[in-house]
């Protein structure tokens, strides 16, 4: 092990306050982390879910919502038909109410960037893609990179990648730094291509990580390594985006954004069905990493059938009368 | 020997095969007769009708897609578990419409046959109004009747079993899923009949039980877009009291998201917004006219030829 690997820049050996970077001085670092309070984050996390918003703020909310909603398709037979008619949707939303906002993002597999780039082109939506052997991460870094170039080269805006589960279990936190930092690499490629940078959200997958110290830990590791987002499920897993999880990942954010200034995003997937849980987990935003982060550039929800009942609250907010899925397109 | 401490029970709603409180946490006194303090009842709010049109939705697909011969089977297996529990529903009976004890068996005797009678059309409706229709072409032209959807039942204020069960059993016998409003100041034997419901086969969902306020969840359930049909049974007063339900407006609304309404017996052809009369239920209907009013006919054209 050589004291100077590429990764270990100046910064990351300000924040790790070691001049090695191997597995040692990772799990030095990273057990360091205080421990959570497992109780005390499901008393918070359910204790802000009690909180009731109502009418002027409720409609912000829902607006804000659906102007957060990463749009997911993330099946094997998701086909051409099926991406363009999500892109569809996620250009317009509501077509009865030409003022709801779009989203933020459409959300498929690699091989399916091209279609959604071309059907959401001048449109503002991002498209992300899933890449590095998602949902399991079992493959080799140069498959995982070459998977992660692919979407990089179709033109994705964002890449979801997920860590590698195995490794960081086993504590071999160096291999999963490494791997990010790679990724990442990749996701710069994208300047001589497309002159803008891809997004890279790395996804924990925490319903795998077993305990609240665990999540912790790893959305310090992925933020170090590189991560503009720290997200917390790929969705194929039980459980996936839970209040405390997504209470334990704004903690991570609001702390790395007070030690080293930079601004890092969240993006629980997996779960959130219903409207009251979206605004349930943006109040748990407000409360926990701040104002700030009630931005579609920093919080993000992932989702499909969550668009729909937002759509319907704020159907019934604007007609007065309970909503029927008849009248939404996609019932997904 | 110390005094047995009374073990109350507590009435709650039946929505999706549960029973839940009511979410707002409300409840109402229900009295006798005589006016003379009964139980505590849930209260229903806007959110738990709203809850019960997405459990009744959701139910949809699985009630109506079982063949009318299951859905048969299943309505008499209900009336089975009516039937063990007949002491249960005379005695609320009683109480809640001040009748006395032989003539309150002799009701739910009633209730417990107009639901048999009931199951027994699940599987003849289709053959009654079906037919294959001639038509001047090369085609084989059918029509049968399908269940809407989602019903919306405001249930019969002053027969709290027999009417409920002369509303309720003809919408699930022709496949629909509803949501009951049921009497509201005799909303106890709709609650045992909820208990009935949820352990006889009826899947959870197929009929939600809502007690509480007439007059402030109809409205609700009238301008819901995902209501298919409203039947305003319940919009009758108490004989010789004032109507407090206005059916007139509940149609209005109910027309603006176009849902199937079934007006209350003695509103007349015109429509009057009044004089909604509660009918005498222990008449047996002369024949299916309340299954059919929750029911769609679809024609399919089909090309002959060899």
């Amino acid at each position: 092990m050589t004291a100077t690997t590429p990764a270990l820049t100046d910064r990351v050996r300000d924040v790790l306050g070691s001049t090695t970077l191997d597995d040692a001085s990772l799990r030095r670092w990273l057990h360091g982390l205080p421990g959570v309070d497992e109780v005390g984050a499901h008393g918070r996390a359910a204790m802000l879910g009690t909180r009731s918003i109502k009418t002027t703020s409720k409609a912000w909310a829902l607006d804000l919502a659906v102007s957060m909603v990463d749009l997911t398709t993330l099946e094997g037979a998701d086909s051409f038909g099926t991406v363009r008619s999500l892109c569809a949707k996620a250009r317009v939303p509501d077509a009865d109410d030409p003022a709801c906002p779009k989203v933020a993002a459409v959300c498929v597999y690699n091989d399916l960037v091209p279609v959604a780039v071309e059907a959401l082109a001048g449109s503002g939506v991002k498209v992300a893609a899933v890449t590095t052997a998602f949902p399991s991460g079992r493959a080799s870094l140069a498959v995982k990179l070459a998977d992660t170039r692919d979407a990089v080269q179709a033109g994705a805006d964002e890449i979801d990648m997920v860590i590698d589960r195995g490794a960081f279990l086993s504590g071999r936190y160096l291999k999963v730094f490494e791997e990010i930092v790679a990724v990442r690499e990749v996701c710069d490629e994208a300047v001589a291509l497309h002159g803008r940078r891809a997004h890279l959200k790395v996804i924990l997958e925490t319903g795998e990580l077993s305990t609240y110290d665990n999540v912790r830990r790893a959305s310090w590791l992925a933020m170090l390594a590189g991560g503009d987002f720290i997200k917390t499920s790929t969705g194929k897993v039980s459980p996936a985006a839970t209040l405390p999880v997504t209470l334990v990942m704004l903690e991570a954010v609001r702390d790395w954004a007070a030690l080293t200034g930079e601004i890092i995003g969240v993006k629980p997937a997996g779960g959130i069905r219903t409207a009251k849980d979206a605004i349930k987990h943006l109040v748990l935003v407000h409360e926990t990493a701040g104002e700030r982060w009630l931005d579609p550039d920093l919080f993000r929800f992932g989702a499909s059938s969550l668009l729909n009942d937002l759509l319907l609250q704020r159907r019934r907010m604007r007609t007065g009368v309970y909503a029927s899925p008849d009248r939404l397109t996609l019932a997904t | 020997m110390a005094a047995r401490l009374d073990v109350r029970k507590t009435y709650k709603l039946y929505v999706g095969g549960k029973f839940p409180r009511s979410e707002s946490g409300r409840s109402y006194e229900v009295t006798d007769a005589k006016g003379r303090f009964v139980a505590n009842a849930a209260k229903a709010s806007r959110k738990d009708a709203r809850d019960a049109v997405l459990a009744a939705r959701a139910a949809f697909a699985g009630w109506s897609g079982a063949t009318a011969y299951n859905r048969g089977q299943v309505l008499y297996r209900v009336a089975e578990v009516m039937e063990g529990r007949h002491a249960q529903f005379a005695e609320e009976v009683a109480r809640a419409e001040g009748l006395t004890a032989a003539k309150a068996r002799a009701v739910v005797d009633a209730a417990i046959d107009r639901w048999v009678w009931y199951a027994g059309w699940t599987d003849k409706v289709a053959q009654v109004v079906g037919a294959a229709n001639p038509v001047a072409g090369p085609y084989f032209n059918l029509s049968v009747p399908e269940p809407t959807g989602v019903v919306a039942v405001l249930a019969p204020q002053a027969s709290s079993l027999l009417g409920l069960v002369s509303v309720v059993a003809p919408v699930v016998a022709g496949g629909s899923t509803c949501v009951v409003l049921a009497s509201e100041r005799r909303p106890l034997p709709a609650v045992v009949l909820g208990e009935v419901l949820a352990t006889s086969d009826v899947p959870g969902g197929v009929v939600n039980l809502l007690t509480g306020v007439t007059a402030e969840t109809a409205p609700w359930l009238a301008s819901h877009e995902d209501v298919d049909a409203l039947d305003l049974a319940g919009a009758a007063p108490l004989p010789g009291e004032d109507p407090t339900v206005d059916w007139g407006a509940l149609e209005a609304a109910a027309a603006a998201t176009l849902t199937r309404v079934v007006r209350p017996a003695g509103s007349g052809a015109s429509g009057e917004a009044d004089g909604a009369v509660e009918p005498d239920w222990t008449v047996l209907p002369d024949g299916p006219r309340r299954v059919l009013a929750f029911m769609e006919t679809k024609t399919v054209w089909h090309p002959k030829g060899r």
